[in-house]
């Protein structure tokens, strides 16, 4: 091959170190208001009044909006009000929003409005939400609209549950001789982007919306606003311009909302809302916590029976994606492993903690924080080597996942491949636990991972490509540039299949719903998938259109053409044929006749035979395939202080096939380093009120330079046969065993079984010692 | 109250700009000098997203007023032209959403700049001041030292 | 992005600066003295400080001065942490000041600022309070040089429009031998959940300690119970413990209890690396 697998550079690489590069808060204009929200300083409380008479007194102020005028929205369930009404359910949720015509101006009306609060009772945990007779988060469950398959439970915080009830787990606890059972959980926490979110929405005078937007899903802006407002869906015309980091926190919806109703306070003028980071920390979704139960049964020979799980998930005020993270939950609830009984719950709850959105994994890296935690406690009950216990009870094609899905060669990777691969990588069998001295010991732990991506039946995605009259090429997907280079492994695959020079690719970086192609979202790791498909689709289209034309003027059969090297020539004399820029724009005779026209390609692709879950048994079809892998984790531990330094990080990964190789790497080490962050430190700390403490970066902490580890990283390649070139998602897959590797590996070093996140050294300590719960 | 004209020496250019006293820097390049290569990403000094560099030292223009800048020399992305620094971040793939980037390249330049042959130490020590949320830092380390090998084998 | 508004003064001297600080207050300003500024930004940005004269320290060139002769070092209070870090005169100083906030950062907080400073980690103090330093003090009466261990108690002890001029310490104490140990919730960066500077004068270990308490601080008490001679490195320690001013810290970086464990693992380093200790 000549252009898939190559380390290409991304196409925007110059613009981003120049710092040309345009972001969505980057646009500015002179026409433009600017907006401020007034948020929620308590976590539950009741609305007694909103005065704005002090803010109305400063000078450039337009327009102010608060909650009573406003509709609720929200993805599974219409839940939530754009702005508060009534109560507040959250800390930092948006009450009230200022327009003026700077920021500075925005910011001082703001922090004039006035607002009495009387508060009530917080629902701090999931736990606590779903006990009987406790508060409730929304008091009128049934009175939302929702989606036909959401069951919320009026009465309750219970705002949906997915059931997996898998064979018999009567026969699955017979069978079982070696039983563990144990409970774990974490709180709520944040994706930080370096670039907090930012809208930019004015209406025309016709009525039409134009929103500018950091989002990884413009086109359902679109068809949200559309549905929320009452308006045409071709009026609504969403850009996206380069985003500064997604990770999933830019999938919700939410500024795009409040920036609508601030500009249709001042007639439709051009408002922006921009976040500040303890913004973006609070008041837009969050990463979701969870509470979680997982009881594993297995042989004597560690053959896993039986799987009894509840995974109790903290949505949050409102239930937005959380629902469909907790069904993605219950989708791939054991992790990747045969096991033929299986019970699971999985709940989305309200609490009174920021609400939920999409987080790298999707989900995964949580419940596999539970449930490989747990594998490790059968293997040291069974006294077994813990990859050797994940070894045997690998997924295999012929067997079937929790939704009843029967894998076969292209659906599942090979997940043994990948555990030996990550044991030759971390050097595994030097011994899990290796004595530096008397103090401090090296220490590996291991999870394995996978991950379907349960997005919707009829996701699609759309790809245009266009000629240029020199005969290069431009490619226009709706796939969002969020960092991930997706924009540019299209190219790859463009020129791969065209066999051309992916220099003469160019690529559309912004999305612009009206002229844009659709791609669904860009989350799921479903970019290269979906949009590749879509490509080779548009380059068969765009092959057929050249080979059509160059066939009139050679005079033969479009069968005997072959396009390659930006040429359409004759097979068996490459020496007769013609050039791409004879053909892009039409071919002209030499007596001035032409044919042909401007050849535009058009592909598409759409998600084949997913289906709805079965709401008893939670049986169907939720994903395309399922991307495997194992990974490590090793630290440098002190047995005397119960801190310990990351060493190394290892994973390997069933990626079907690598299209860009320091691309993927890349991938891989960055959720690594965003799944060791979140296993280690980073956090919501919440004080018996419900309030996040630590609302900015120098108390919310990412991994910073220097605090990294090395990174070993493995590919194996078990294509999927629909897929280009077969090609798995990566995107996420990084993240998705690291907590668990990591809880794996400090359980072992400090002799006490950890079940929290993140894991400390004042964790650590505290089960060590048997302190009880602090903060 | 409040208000004053000052001259700002920017990326070699002379720049009489309006302001107020209590702006940072990083305001004033971006809302009234057009320079968003410096980028917001928590105007507390946290991220270093806005790192430019004041004579020749990195600066996180968050945390300095604009008036503090006057008869200074500031270089902010938009005036780092075909750098070995920039280069190297290209090569090795040192970014993906780019939005830290100038802050690291800002830095890095003024690292690579003031101690062509840094050591590991003084890498971490000036790196850690930057938070890159997409990578695992790999990269951008390789990239540095890529700029600083270099130096050693002039 | 600060909302409000504040005139903003450059003095060039010392008298310019408490003159104008005066003046400001008497028109009913609320003036503030302002050297790095970072916390001035950062608060205000919140509306957690309010100002609206804010007057720069920095080009008063006494506030600038890093002089050492034979028997003293003066540090002017505008000297960055960074300048600090890179000054080997005084290497507990450099070290602590290494380790406060992050590089870049230091290139624009001062230690006068810190010292100074509402966010009450304030570590910059903790040499200068072990080696018993002397600070120079502006005011309405001029200057005025006074021990720090004398005008430091958990804050500054300023008068309203004072400001801190220089820092001086005496060479014997910048050569003692010393141990700065800072630990984190997790790993290299962050607030501290302890720092602990020590020194060895004369045989005898000193001890000041930020991030155990919403302030910084030097305590006698707990020295002299390091000191004991008699006891184990363990019983010193257990001592010492007994005698910490109130309130210990239980917030996001860490539980009182968490803290205090910490700080007997850390006083034991410091103990047994100092007992082997010159001097």
């Amino acid at each position: 091959m000549e252009t898939i697998g190559k380390s290409i550079i991304r196409k925007e690489a110059l613009d981003k170190v120049t710092g040309k590069a345009k972001y969505t808060g980057d646009y500015q204009s002179s026409s433009m208001l600017h907006a401020k929200m007034v948020i929620s300083p308590y976590a539950h409380a009741k609305i007694k009044s909103i005065n704005i008479q002090n803010a109305w007194k400063v000078q450039g102020v337009r327009g102010i909006v608060t909650g009573q005028q406003v509709p609720l929205v929200g993805e599974a369930i219409q839940d939530r009000p754009i702005l508060a009404q009534d109560k507040v359910r959250y800390h930092g949720e948006p009450l009230a929003v200022v327009v003026a015509d700077d920021p500075i101006l925005a910011k001082r009306a703001a922090d004039l409005i006035a607002i009495d609060y009387e508060l009530l009772p917080v629902v701090n945990s999931p736990s606590e939400a779903i006990k009987p007779d406790t508060i409730l988060v929304h008091e009128h469950l049934d009175c939302y609209k929702r989606a036909k398959h959401i069951t919320p439970i009026p009465g309750t915080n219970i705002a949906s549950r997915f059931k997996i009830r898998k064979g018999n787990m009567d026969k699955g606890w017979r069978e079982s001789n070696v039983i563990v059972e144990d409970s774990y959980s974490f709180t709520p926490s944040d994706h930080a982007a370096i670039e907090t979110r930012c809208s930019i929405v004015e209406i025309r005078s016709d009525e039409s919306i134009i929103v500018s937007s950091s989002s990884q899903a413009p086109y359902m802006i679109k068809q949200l606003m559309s549905m929320y407002f009452g308006i045409d869906m071709g009026k609504v015309i969403v850009n996206t311009p380069l985003v500064g980091g997604g990770y999933g926190g830019k999938a919700a919806v939410q500024l795009e909302l409040i920036a609508y109703l601030a500009s249709k306070a001042v007639g439709g003028r051009k408002v922006k809302l921009e976040n500040t980071r303890e913004e973006d920390i609070i008041t837009s979704p969050c990463h979701i916590g969870l509470d979680a139960k997982v009881k594993l049964g297995c042989s004597k020979d560690g053959f896993i029976k039986a799987a009894e799980i509840l995974y109790l998930f903290d949505g949050g005020a409102y239930s937005d994606k959380g629902i469909d993270l907790s069904r993605a939950a219950a989708v791939d609830c054991t992790g990747p492993y045969h096991i033929e009984n299986i019970w699971c719950d999985s709940f989305c709850m309200y609490t009174n903690h920021p609400y939920a959105s999409p987080y790298r994994g999707f989900s995964h890296s949580e419940l596999l924080f539970a449930f490989e935690r747990t594998v490790d406690l059968l293997a040291e009950k069974l006294q077994m080597d813990p990859f050797e216990l994940r070894y045997k009870n690998a997924i295999l094609p012929g067997h079937t996942t929790p939704t009843q899905t029967k894998l076969n060669h292209s659906n599942i990777g090979n997940l043994r491949a990948c555990i030996d691969r990550a044991k030759e990588l971390s050097n595994w069998d030097e011994g899990q636990m290796v004595e530096v001295d008397k103090r401090f010991v090296r220490v590996k732990g291991a999870s394995c991972i996978w991950k379907t991506s349960t997005i919707p039946s009829n996701a699609s995605s759309g790809v245009i490509i266009t000629f240029n009259k020199d005969g290069t090429l431009n490619l226009m997907s709706g796939v969002v540039e969020i960092g991930t280079g997706t924009k540019t492994i299209l190219a790859q695959i463009l020129a791969e299949y065209l066999k051309m020079n992916v220099d003469h690719i160019f690529v559309r970086m912004d999305v612009d719903t009206q002229t844009t192609p659709e791609h669904w979202k860009t989350v799921g790791s479903r970019g290269t998938f979906m949009a590749g498909r879509a490509v080779l689709e548009a380059a068969d289209d765009t092959i057929l259109q050249l080979k059509s034309v160059a066939s009139c003027v050679l005079r033969t059969s479009i069968d005997d053409l072959i396009v390659a090297n930006s040429r359409v020539f004759l097979r068996d004399d490459p020496t007769v044929g013609l050039g791409f820029e004879e053909l892009a724009y039409g071919y002209t005779f030499e007596n001035g006749n032409s044919i042909g026209g401007q050849i535009i390609g058009r592909g598409n692709y759409i998600l084949r035979n997913i289906t709805p879950l079965n709401p008893e048994t939670g049986a169907g079809n939720p994903g395309p395939e399922w991307t495997v892998g194992a990974q490590v984790v090793e630290v440098e531990y002190d047995r005397r202080d119960y801190t310990y330094k990351l060493i190394k990080a290892t994973s390997v990964i069933d990626i079907g096939k690598v299209l860009n190789e320091k691309a993927a790497r890349g991938q891989v080490t960055g959720a690594m380093s965003m799944g060791l962050g979140f296993a280690a430190r980073e956090t919501f700390r919440l004080d018996q009120l419900g309030r996040v403490l630590n609302h900015q970066l120098r108390t919310y902490r990412p991994i910073h330079f220097g605090e990294h580890p090395e990174y070993a990283v493995g590919f194996i390649e078990t294509p999927q046969l629909d897929a280009p070139y077969g090609a798995r998602g990566v995107g996420e897959h990084g993240i998705l065993g690291m907590p668990a590797a990591l809880g794996n590996c400090l359980s072992l070093a400090s002799g006490v079984s950890l079940h929290q996140l993140p894991l400390t050294p004042e964790l650590i300590w505290r089960e060590r010692e048997g302190k009880s719960d602090l903060i | 109250m409040g208000l004053a004209s000052i001259t700002l020496q920017i990326n070699g250019e002379n720049r009489v700009v309006a302001i107020r006293e209590a702006d940072t820097l990083l305001f004033v390049l971006r809302e009234k000098l057009g320079l968003t290569g410096s980028k917001p990403g928590c105007l507390n000094g946290d991220c270093g997203a806005c790192t430019v560099n004041l004579d020749g030292w990195p600066m996180k223009s968050c945390l300095i007023l604009a008036v503090e800048t006057a008869g200074h020399y500031i270089l902010t992305i938009e005036g780092l032209k075909n750098t070995r620094i920039q280069e190297a971040f290209v090569e090795e793939f040192a970014f993906q959403c780019g939005y830290c980037t100038s802050g690291f390249i800002m830095n890095g330049y003024s690292l690579s700049q003031l101690y062509p042959h840094a050591h590991s130490t003084q890498i971490q020590e000036w790196f850690e001041s930057n938070i890159c949320r997409c990578t695992g830092y790999e990269e951008i380390e390789k990239a540095i030292r890529r700029v600083l090998n270099e130096n050693n084998n002039l | 992005m600060i909302s409000f508004d504040f005139d903003y003064y450059k003095p060039d001297s010392i008298d310019e600066a408490v003159t104008l600080f005066r003046s400001l207050s008497s028109m009913g300003k609320k003036p503030m003295y302002y050297a790095g500024g970072t916390e001035i930004i950062t608060l205000g940005r919140l509306n957690l400080l309010y100002t609206n004269a804010v007057i720069d320290l920095k080009g008063i060139s006494e506030c600038n001065i890093l002089a050492h002769n034979s028997d003293t070092l003066t540090i002017g209070a505008s000297l960055t942490l960074a300048q600090l870090g890179m000054n080997h005169y005084f290497p507990l100083l450099a070290n602590i000041s290494k380790e406060i906030a992050d590089h870049t950062s230091r290139l624009k907080i001062t230690v006068g600022g810190n010292i100074c400073g509402n966010i009450f980690y304030r570590e910059a103090v903790l040499p200068f309070l072990l080696t018993d330093s002397q600070v120079l003090i502006a005011g309405k009466n001029g200057l005025q040089k006074n021990p720090i261990n004398n005008v430091f108690c958990k804050t500054m002890q300023l008068e309203n429009g004072e400001f801190i001029v220089q820092l001086q310490t005496q060479s014997k104490y910048i050569e003692s031998p010393f141990v700065s140990i800072k630990r984190r919730q997790q790993w290299n960066v962050g607030y501290p959940l302890i720092t602990v500077n020590s020194i060895k004068v004369e045989n005898q270990i000193r001890v000041a300690i930020a991030g155990l308490c919403p302030f910084p601080f030097r305590s006698l008490k707990m020295e002299s119970m390091l000191n004991r001679k008699e006891l184990s490195t363990e019983e010193k320690v257990e001592l010492a413990i007994q005698h910490l001013p109130q309130p210990i810290l239980n917030d996001v970086e860490g539980s009182d209890e968490y803290r205090i464990f910490v700080l007997k693992n850390t006083l034991l380093d410091v103990v047994e690396t100092l007992e082997g200790a010159g001097a």
